[in-house]
């Protein structure tokens, strides 16, 4: 057991934890499910399936099984497979998420770069950030008139303003010794923002990006619900009133790996553009 | 006053103090640099070496005072004046061979591909990096690999005149031997001008063909000129031999030690504050009539 590295015992150890809380929340099910079973009275009555009983993992399992070996089936409205639901949510947080891109890095570099547009612009973002992206749903549902879109704002809104503080925040703490290289080298603007900034800003504007994308994770999921018709938040919303509460869990967790995924893949991209001075 | 390649005109520079008043680094200095010449200018920590450096590369602007250069007044940076930076200044997100090719892409906007990485390479192989070395980055190499990568990018751009910064200040004395003899070739090799900042006496007389003494500040001026009478090619262990070393090394010695001190705080009554030229030379064939150069007996001969 000494002799594993620290990467096999911590594996060991989430392994091991996993099979002991499914253990337990399994057999707490089945007791409660054979507690109730053995009443006749209450089977004759229909009473048993009245309270309907959290799922046991078993069940979860099976219910993944199903839905991941046909995640794209769609079969109307109200049974659309739990890929076409995440399809749905992903392209929303996307969409979004790359209109805050858009608007935060430019805006972020110059606010970065010009200590006017900073002071300027600072006592609007003290009052929008601190918003809840939710509040804007019905402002945004009256003058877009149309669900998806407002969705995808609500998205933009959230993910805009990690992405621009600390876009700005990169850019102005850029070393001089880096902006005078790019000076004595007679680079323009642009070519001074493409080849120097940039790179030397990437890590700290790929933080706020990292932040962003888990934001609007969280958020898209109760936008769904509010919004409504398609996507994971509406599926999670949509199976909880069909007291359907093996695909809830099912699509809770689909909600986590898919989350989990996004980080990755921004930390990633993190790493990439991370240097050692 | 005759025409140099580089001219410094009556140039002065003065910051807010913090207090509300102002405090005047140094004021009307007046100097000149000679095409292909090797100038190196030593003074105490503060005196404003920085800053006058600062202003020969175009990055700040003197309160006033002109430089010009081939008689073109310098109105900001340009690729004509390369500088190396008193802490290298690469970009630690390129590598060591993307840092060169970095400053020959802008210098040279129509090169190919092919010829940049050339050109690259070969500077980077006059100041001894060769094979994997030139891939890593900065991080991944030592202080005196990077300041050697920071020469070959200045030189790569074959800018008419090359300002140093304390280049081997953070470096062990090995290493600093090494690079300066390296700097040398590189320089014999090219003939560019070269205005070099150090603290370091040694390094000043085996490098310069002129080495410029400044005052302490505030009012900092550039008191004198000392020719480096010892020809050419020098090594470390060979000058040390030459008959002129060091009664050079001992006037440097008595002017950062003590006149520097005692020069200190003097407010120019003239308006251009040219330094005074010292010649100390006890190989001339001439009868000297000082052959034992003293600081307080210089005076003499200063012209
Ligand atoms: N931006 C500035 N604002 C105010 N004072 C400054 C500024 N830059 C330099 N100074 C002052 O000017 C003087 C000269 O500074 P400078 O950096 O040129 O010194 P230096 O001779 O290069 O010293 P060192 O050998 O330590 O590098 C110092 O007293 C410094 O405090
Ligand atoms: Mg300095």
């Amino acid at each position: 057991m000494q002799s594993l590295s620290v990467n096999k015992r911590a594996a060991i150890l989430s392994f091991v934890m996993l099979v002991v809380i499914l253990g337990v929340w399994e057999i707490a099910i089945t007791r409660q499910v054979i507690g109730e079973a053995l009443t006749e009275y209450e089977i004759l009555m229909g009473l048993g399936q009245q309270r309907s009983a959290i799922p046991p993992p078993s069940d979860v399992m099976v219910k993944a099984w199903e839905q991941l070996s046909n995640p794209f089936y769609d079969a109307g409205p109200n049974d659309k497979g739990i890929g076409i639901q995440l399809a749905y949510s992903i392209s929303r947080v996307l969409s979004g998420f790359g209109l805050a891109v858009l608007v935060a890095i430019p805006l972020g570099f110059l606010i970065g770069m010009s200590p006017v547009a900073y002071k300027a612009l600072n006592p609007f973002i003290q009052v929008l950030r601190p918003i809840s992206p939710l509040a804007w749903m019905p402002l945004a549902l009256f003058i877009i008139q149309d669900a998806n879109s407002s969705a995808i704002f609500v998205i933009f809104i959230c993910s805009v303003w990690p992405m621009l503080l600390n876009t700005a925040f990169g850019v102005a703490g850029v070393r001089t010794d880096w902006v005078n290289v790019a000076r004595t080298h007679e680079l323009g603007s642009l070519r001074t923002a493409l080849t120097v900034i940039l790179p030397a800003a990437a890590p700290t504007i790929l933080t706020g990006m990292r932040i962003s994308i888990g934001i609007a994770w969280l958020v898209i999921v109760a936008a769904e619900m509010l919004v409504g018709g398609t996507g994971i938040g509406y599926y999670v919303w949509n199976e909880w009133n069909n007291l359907d509460l093996t695909s809830v869990i099912f699509s809770i967790l689909m909600i986590g790996v898919v989350g989990m995924l996004l980080d990755a893949v921004f930390g990633t991209l993190q790493r990439a553009v991370t240097y050692a001075e | 006053m005759h025409k140099h390649f580089l001219s410094i005109e009556r140039l002065t520079q003065t910051f807010p103090d913090g207090k509300g008043g102002t405090l005047t680094v140094f004021e009307n200095a007046s100097f000149g640099i000679g095409k292909g010449e090797f100038v190196c200018i030593l003074g105490h920590s503060g005196c404003g070496k920085s800053t006058i450096m600062n202003v020969l590369a175009g990055l700040s602007v003197p309160t006033s005072g002109v430089v010009k250069m081939d008689g073109v007044a310098v109105s900001g940076p340009s690729l004509d004046r390369g500088v190396v930076f008193q802490n290298y200044s690469l970009l630690p997100w390129l590598s060591a061979l993307k840092n060169v090719t970095f400053g020959v892409k802008a210098r040279y906007r129509d090169w190919s591909r092919e010829k940049v990485l050339e050109h690259a390479t070969k500077y980077l192989a006059m100041v001894g990096l060769e094979g994997d070395v030139i891939h890593r980055k900065p991080s991944q190499l030592s202080g005196g690999m990077r300041q050697r990568v920071s020469i070959a990018r200045a030189f790569a751009n074959q800018p008419k005149l090359l300002l140093l910064d304390e280049p081997f200040g953070a470096l062990d004395a090995l290493t600093r031997g090494t690079i300066q003899e390296e700097l040398l070739k590189v320089w014999s090799q090219t003939e560019q001008t070269v205005f070099m900042i150090t603290h370091d006496i040694d390094e000043a007389i085996l490098l310069a063909d002129r080495i410029l003494l400044m005052t302490n500040g505030p009012f900092a001026r550039v008191a004198e000129s000392v020719e480096i009478t010892i020809s050419r090619p020098r090594t470390r262990t060979e000058i040390v031999d030459h008959p002129n070393y060091y009664a050079i090394r001992n006037h440097l010695v008595q002017f950062l030690g003590k006149r520097s001190r005692d020069l200190a705080g003097q407010r120019s009554e003239v308006e251009s504050q040219s330094p005074d030229t010292v010649r100390i030379d006890l190989s001339e064939t001439t009868p000297d009539p000082e052959p034992k150069p003293s600081p307080t007996r210089l005076k003499a001969v200063n012209g």
